[in-house]
């Protein structure tokens, strides 16, 4: 697994549960460091180790866990980067809705080594959209619910999202768009480059 | 007057940094992102050279030679600050005699978006400004993370070097394992003898020949050593020229007394670097570590040294006991 996943992992529980937390869950993992570089790779099962551990440290599903990483990807002040990076997809919540088919190829021209699944949007209407996931990435739908429910508030849009089961082989969220002006949303300058 | 309205309309929308020019060089329209760098100047009624400087070609400096430039592709700056630079093309109309001029950033871009807070808005569709702009930031990020990662790796390696145990140029151990290795011998109370060689005449193949020399002389020196030596046996390189060697169990001094010949002999032996023969030799003073009545590592290192600078009194290339020594007592 890529070390960026892995990093995602260990900067999410330290901000939002301590860096305690975080070395009990190293400990129950048995990895045997406890920083995680973010351009190295590692065994799938570490990561695999480290959801588990987490999931019973702070007894909840792995779901749960992952959906919140995807809102802290987005959300938290020290991933601003990130959530830059996704506002680069579209001016509107429907448009950065559009770019996601994009998000993989975005991602291999940053990253060459970070292979991500595909995702596919389907488009039933002006405000209802499928979004399908490719497996090969455990967990990878439930991290891109907690990010489409972060960008949604980050483009001030309204929606209700429901993960369903598989279908097919891959993942689908669906994504009921409510209103798309719903609140002011946050400020995106082009030019607001960190550093 | 409607022909170029639609052409202007049409243009706004693939280029939103074009210009017309009429056959005289004043603009006639502009494009809304362009006029959106200068909102307190309206471009339209400027005569473009007025606006513009060319950089390059330098020569371009009339309306006429403006419009020479069909096709080819031109390097241009504002005249007034902030003096962003532009690159342009010009496309005559045949019709009117005037042309359209259409700029854009190049690279420029990074700092026109922050200086103008320019959205997305100002560029069209198939306009791959944004796509940079994301790619500039996206990679600004990973390298930073691959920098960040390089860094920890120096200070990991510099740590790891330091805790090493053995000398990068001959093999041999260092001074930390030989004191390692030393600390353990007294503490277990094991009966060893320590040898202290110095190489002679090394400095000067050093000065002579230069440090290749130098350095191909020490790692012959270190094969002989372990040649000459058992496996159980601790050689180290504790300084530039100077070598200890432990010999665990062995106390026996006529042994290590032709155990010292031995290696005086290899290493008196020139050695050929490159068609270069190097002379060397070596002196060396052996103490044992059941002639010391308080074994301390400082006080057999020392007791060593003090038969070696006999050696080296003695006229060098020889071996010397401390217990042979008439001013010491055992």
């Amino acid at each position: 697994m890529h070390g960026l996943i892995n990093r995602a992992i260990q900067s999410f529980v330290c901000a939002t549960y301590g860096q305690s937390c975080w070395l009990r869950v190293t400990e129950a993992a048995r990895l045997g460091f406890i920083e995680f570089e973010a351009m190295l790779v590692y065994d799938d099962d570490m990561t695999a180790r480290v959801l588990d551990a987490l999931s019973v440290d702070l007894d909840r599903s792995q779901a749960e866990i992952l959906e919140d990483v995807g809102t802290y990807l987005v959300s938290h002040p020290n991933m601003e980067g990130l959530r830059r990076l996704l506002r680069f997809g579209g001016v509107s919540y429907v448009e950065f809705l559009h770019s996601l088919d994009d998000l993989a190829d975005r991602v291999r021209l940053a990253v060459s080594d970070l292979a991500l699944p595909t995702l596919e949007l389907r488009e039933l209407s002006a405000t209802e959209y499928q979004l399908g996931c490719s497996p090969g990435l455990p967990g990878y739908s439930s991290v891109m619910v907690g990010v489409l429910r972060a960008m949604a508030d980050d483009y001030g849009a309204l929606v209700m999202l429901s993960h369903e089961e598989r279908y097919q082989d891959s993942d689908v969220i669906s994504i009921m768009l409510v209103e798309s002006a719903f609140a002011e949303g946050r400020h995106f300058d082009l030019g607001a480059r960190n550093g | 007057m409607t022909d170029t309205q639609e052409l202007a309309g049409l243009l706004e929308t693939l280029c939103p940094m074009f210009l017309l020019v009429d056959q005289k060089g004043c603009i006639g329209q502009a494009g809304s992102t362009l006029q959106k760098l200068r909102p307190e100047l309206p471009l339209v009624g400027q005569g473009f050279l007025d606006v513009f400087e060319l950089i390059r070609p330098r020569t371009v400096t009339t309306v006429p030679a403006l419009m020479s430039m069909a096709g080819a592709k031109l390097h241009l700056k504002f005249r007034d600050e902030p003096r962003t630079t532009l690159k342009g093309l010009v496309a005559p109309l045949q019709q009117s005699g005037g042309a359209v001029i259409n700029l854009s950033f190049g690279i420029s871009i990074l700092d026109a978006v922050r200086d103008y807070a320019l959205t997305s808005a100002d560029f069209s569709g198939t306009d791959l400004a944004i796509e940079l702009l994301y790619l500039v930031e996206a990679k600004s990020a990973a390298m930073e993370a691959s920098r960040s990662l390089n860094l920890r790796l120096q200070g990991a390696m510099l740590a790891a070097e330091e805790q090493a145990y053995t000398d990068t140029l001959t093999g041999l151990k260092n001074r930390r394992a030989m004191d390692h290795v030393l600390g353990h011998l007294i503490l277990t109370n094991s009966a060893f003898a320590l040898m202290h060689l110095d190489l002679d005449f090394f400095k000067s193949v050093n000065d002579r020949l230069g440090h290749a020399a130098g350095d191909y002389v020490l790692q012959q020196a270190a094969r002989i050593m372990l040649e000459e030596t058992r496996s159980a046996d601790t050689v180290a390189r504790v300084g530039g020229d100077e070598f200890v060697i432990i010999f665990k169990g062995l106390t026996q001094e006529g042994t290590l007394a032709s155990i010292a010949d031995r290696l005086i002999a290899r290493l008196n032996e020139p050695m050929m670097f490159q068609t270069q023969p190097c002379s060397i030799s070596a002196s060396i003073g052996t103490a044992l570590s059941t002639q010391l009545q308080v074994l301390k590592a400082a006080d057999i290192l020392h007791a060593a040294d003090l038969a070696l600078y006999q050696a080296k009194r003695d006229g060098r290339s020889c071996h010397r006991l401390y217990s042979t020594l008439t001013n010491v007592q055992s």
